[in-house]
């Protein structure tokens, strides 16, 4: 591969910019279809009700409104789908309750679906919404971990014993037990990972149609993940045969997690379309997004380390309970267990490591994956958890990690992973340079010259992306492959149509993978476009979450411009009257070996197509498809270096540098990458200091608005310093690794260590995320006594 | 929302009939107090009566020992006036603070004023400098002006036309901000003016904007941030919230009035 200027490594523009920042996207709320209806989802207002009855005929009876559809009527349409199987340590599997797309008997959470009013317009839809009667007959609300174990608490589901989903571990508990056993020192933490909203820009919004002439349906929809809610809106709720069911999620403004769950909505637009003959249009309010888009993280742990007296790590036992909402979203069980429990070893070489987590339905929005899924669970408390080690045993913090690091790959895991490769030293000395971590001394004594407490926290981090492959995810209780197709497309003159089963929603593969393309044909890369997100087109996949799409998909993309190449030499050897083992291709010409005589990538097309002089027994065309199925995670891995200022008069929080030393793997667009790791950072920042999502103990959300959940904005920031060092991904030809996630994984229990160490001299030695002000001042008060 | 009849006078007595006409009438300014109620249905005017086509509301005048803001001056038209900057500059870089660059470019004072919300910045503002609110029919003084949460002297009518603000010898505003929505959690304006010395507290109390006497006897001895950084307040009565309780409240009206007199330099 070479480098060119908009090749692989080059900091090209995004194409997909052109479209967005003039105006011109094409995202699903502005598709519209002729005779199109408006849905209006009606909405739970309490937390935990059975319905004594809902009268509608008021509603049907309004202006504009054709139809007004409960969970009655949909009786019978299956319930929405979970992805995966967890068992629980009896082996025992998992306590799966049905999921009516509308409410049946019972609402379980502020915001579940119980009715559907469709009209002409939107406003019809939603005022005639307001005359649906609905006998809610209020039962007592569990709206947390405590009070869904509670004694007596009230059960969410009755088949549910005292609320739990499952009872899961991972690990050896008598081997570590054994390790606590040998230990000279026991450190021990509590944390809580706050429980987050996502909050993507665009709203969920969806637009169904069903044809009667053919029988096709098509759905477009806001999603990561067009096939999956294909396979799942088809197969398991709707009983449609793939052929005749078309999902589109065509451009999306953000996911993070939110859009890749096949949402109630989906089922019930699709289902009225096809009950109506008409298309049915329904926009989420952002209101109603706070309520109804799946919710993030919400872990209560408990973990201890056990350590030998030079501060060698030896044993590590967690355990934690984790908020599954009411509902078993897609990938709810398998966010706090086969994301999160095998992330425990993180960069050391613990020997022995067990970790248990209890999973509980409550009246809350379900809780699903949210930016890093599991692993900045992980990640946050392991990195609280030796910081808080390094201070009890008066070690060095920095040094207590490099002591623990592991050096020699590959490195099997206590938990399941197998590490390809990683240099963890090269990373913390990158950060610890790149930050100036020696002079920090001087920085805090300047800030307490000016009444500031200044802080400075770390955190070194593995992560796993690109969760592969099938076989393995399939046995632990998958019910998805987790592999990737691409097709590439050459076109008769040369230009290059790219297809692949990922999606972007902010990723810029439009950019990075036709970057790939053109580099490895060598076309020009105004001559490739990469389509994605409209199961009509694509051949298959699996969508884009866990950091996977470039690990994933875009190795399906290089296997299948592998074998464009591998026909195009045989192409050209016809033309080139050469055997096709002479044939070299490089810099989109195909060269008989030791000569001058070649034939460009395009000649070979037009001769593919108008194969008037063609080798004998080989297919017209030139069109490559492949599927990929990894045969690792990957493991991109760094160290991250905050630096905070207390206000101790007010306890404000103020981030004044953030470094960064990742090692992603190849980097195949700085600036996109650069774009990405921004985007986590601050993300990591928003659920370290202000984001919050609370409920009321009856089951209502506080933070319902952007009145009272404050997400981060550029001024909460300071300018990110960016580093790399890289090792490259093993075992994918293009040795990548995964970036959409890094700085919300890494990054929190870097700025709590920083605000941890700003007020250690305080007398603070604990602090919750998300550090507020008034978090802050309390904990200082306290402290003071 | 729903639906309501919009009109669009382009006289203060057209404004009034309308006003007058409908049972459900309300005025519109900037529209960013009254337009989030109504999207929320917790408002559902039958008429909404414009006052952005009747003319004179958006002068600023200076008065000499006083400046004269006319109602429908945006936040933004006060945070950038050469007359508010150069004779109350403590007025001006309130208004520049006041929620984000779009909230400025749209919401007024007359609005903000005559809606009276416990966390908006210029209750502080009108009380400590003593200001004249004056309407289509009489002058009001802000200490008889905002009487609790949302409620002041306004007839249901009564059409705000300018805000008058005596030029003080000094004054600053010193807000801590709600991370959120960025209404003041504890915003404290003190002014040094004619008047004696005022501190006035907004966000802070569920009755909307305080004076705090204990601190202005004390500014009055001796004008130092000093003076008043021992002065604590009771957190009785103050407002509560998921970012901010009575408690931390109340500890935050004695930083930031330090802070305010502070910056009185």
């Amino acid at each position: 591969m070479s480098a060119n200027g908009s090749g692989i490594g080059a900091s090209v523009k995004r194409k997909e910019d052109n479209r967005f920042l003039t105006g011109r996207g094409r995202y699903t709320d502005d598709i519209n279809l002729p005779g199109q209806l408006y849905g209006h989802i009606l909405r739970s207002p309490v937390a935990h009700a059975n319905i004594g009855g809902i009268d509608t005929s008021a509603a049907e009876a309004a202006p504009g409104v054709h139809a007004v559809f409960t969970g009655k009527d949909m009786e019978g349409v299956g319930g929405i789908p979970t992805g995966w199987l967890i068992h629980s340590k009896d082996g025992s599997p998992m306590v799966e309750p049905a999921h009516p797309a509308l409410a049946l008997g019972k609402v379980r959470y502020v915001g579940d679906c119980v009715a559907i009013v469709v009209a002409e317009s939107r406003e019809q839809a939603k005022e005639a919404a307001n005359l649906v009667e609905v006998d809610y007959q209020e039962l007592p609300a569990v709206a947390s971990i405590e009070a869904a174990e509670a004694e007596g608490a009230a059960a969410v589901f009755d088949e549910a014993s005292n609320n739990v989903c499952y009872d899961w571990e991972v690990g050896d508990r008598a081997a570590t037990d054994a390790a606590f056993d040998e230990a000279t020192h026991v450190v021990s933490i509590d944390v809580v990972n706050n429980r987050l909203i996502p909050n993507a820009i665009e709203p969920r919004a969806a637009i169904a149609n069903y044809d009667p002439a053919t029988g096709d349906y098509t759905l477009y929809t806001t999603s990561q993940n067009p096939h999956l809610v294909r396979l799942l809106l088809g197969a398991f709720v709707l009983g449609l045969p793939e052929h005749k069911l078309r999902i589109v999620a065509p451009d999306v403004g953000g996911g993070f997690g939110s859009k890749i769950p096949h949402y109630a909505e989906e089922a019930i637009l699709t289902w009225t379309a096809g009950q109506l003959g008409r298309p049915v249009k329904w926009t989420c309010e952002r209101i109603d997004a706070f309520k109804s888009d799946t919710h993030g993280r919400d872990h209560i742990s408990t973990a201890r380390l056990a350590l030998d007296a030079d501060g060698t790590f030896l044993g590590l036992h967690v355990s934690t309970k984790a908020n599954l909402g009411a509902y078993l979203s897609t990938f709810a069980t398998c966010v706090p267990t086969y994301l999160y429990g095998i992330l425990f070893a993180g960069p050391y070489t613990t020997p022995a490591v067990y970790c248990e987590v209890k999973s509980f339905f409550t009246n809350t929005v379900p809780v699903d994956a949210l930016r890093g899924a599991g692993r900045p669970e992980a990640t946050y408390l392991l990195e609280r958890l030796v910081e808080k080690a390094a201070v009890e045993l008066g070690m060095d913090r920095v040094e207590i990690r490099r002591k623990n690091f592991i050096r020699e790959f590959p490195y099997q895991t206590p938990v399941a992973l197998q590490y390809d490769l990683g240099d963890y030293d090269a990373t913390l000395d990158l950060a610890l340079e790149a930050s100036d971590w020696a002079g920090f001394e001087a920085r805090r004594a300047e800030s307490a010259a000016r009444g500031k407490c200044r802080g400075i926290g770390i955190s070194t981090f593995i992560e796993a992306c690109g969760i592969a492959p099938s076989a393995v995810v399939g046995s632990l209780g998958a019910r998805a492959g987790l592999y990737e197709s691409g097709s590439v497309r050459v076109h008769p003159t040369g230009s290059v149509s790219v297809f692949t089963g990922t999606h972007s929603h902010g990723q810029g593969h439009e950019t990075t993978f036709a970057q790939i393309v053109s580099d490895m044909l060598g076309v020009d890369f105004d001559a490739v476009d990469v389509v994605h997100g409209d199961s009509a087109k694509i051949p298959f996949g699996m969508g884009t979450y866990g950091s996977r799409s470039l690990a994933v998909g875009g190795t399906a993309i290089y296997l299948a411009v592998e074998k464009v190449i591998e026909k195009g030499k045989k192409i050209a050897a016809h033309l080139l009257e050469a055997a096709v083992e002479d044939i070299e291709f490089e810099n989109g010409s195909f060269t008989v070996a030791g000569t001058d005589r070649s034939k460009s990538i395009g000649e070979v097309a037009l001769t593919a197509y108008v194969p008037h002089n063609y080798p004998e027994g080989l297919e017209p065309g030139l069109e490559e498809t492949a599927f990929y199925d990894p045969l690792n995670f990957t493991f991109p891995a760094g160290t991250h270096i905050a630096e905070v200022e207390v206000d101790p008069e007010t306890g404000e929080v103020d981030v004044v540098a953030v470094t960064g030393a990742d090692d992603v793997g190849r980097v195949i667009n700085p600036m996109i990458v650069a774009g990405q790791l921004h985007g986590g950072l601050a993300h990591g920042i928003g659920q370290a200091l202000l984001e919050e999502c609370l409920y009321q103990e009856d089951g209502q959300l506080q933070t319902g608005s952007y009145l009272d959940y404050t997400m981060p904005r550029a001024a909460d920031l300071p300018s990110f310093s960016i580093n790399h060092n890289t090792t490259l991904c093993t075992h994918n030809p293009l040795g990548v690794k995964g970036v959409g996630e890094v700085g919300s994984i890494g990054v929190p229990p870097a700025v709590i260590n920083a605000v941890i160490d700003a007020l250690r001299p305080l007398g603070v030695n604990d602090m919750a995320m998300p550090a507020t002000s008034q978090r802050v001042w309390q904990a200082i008060q306290q402290a003071q006594g | 929302m729903n639906d309501f009849t919009y009109h669009a006078p382009t006289s203060l007595d057209d404004a009034l009939a309308a006003l007058r006409g409908g049972d459900g009438a309300k005025l519109i300014a900037g529209g960013h107090s009254l337009l989030p109620v109504m999207k929320l249905n917790l408002a559902a005017p039958t008429d909404l009566v414009s006052l952005a086509g009747v003319p004179g509301l958006g002068d600023i005048t200076d008065g000499g020992d006083s400046v004269t803001v006319g109602a429908m001056c945006t936040h933004a038209d006060v945070a950038g006036s050469d007359v508010v900057r150069a004779r109350i500059p403590a007025l001006a870089a309130m208004a520049d603070g006041i929620g984000d660059a779009q909230v400025r470019n749209a919401g007024t004072i007359g609005g903000s004023v005559a809606h009276n919300d416990p966390a908006a910045d210029y209750p502080a503002a009108c009380v400590a400098l003593g200001a004249t609110v004056v309407t289509d029919r009489r002058e009001i003084h802000a200490d008889d002006f905002f009487q609790g949460m949302f409620a002041t002297a306004l007839a249901d009518d009564e059409v705000i036309t300018a805000v008058r603000f005596p030029v003080a010898a000094r004054a600053a505003y010193a807000k801590f901000a709600n991370p959120a929505s960025k209404y003041a959690v504890a915003g404290v304006m003190v002014a040094d003016g004619a008047a004696g010395v005022r501190v006035a507290v907004t966000g802070a109390s569920g009755d909307g904007v305080f004076r705090v006497a204990e601190m202005e006897a004390a500014l009055g001895a001796s004008f130092s941030g000093e003076a008043v950084a021992g002065i604590a307040v009771s957190s009785d009565g103050m407002l509560s919230d998921t970012a901010a309780g009575a408690d931390y409240r109340a500890h935050l009206v004695t930083v930031m009035a330090k802070r305010a007199v502070e910056a009185c330099g």
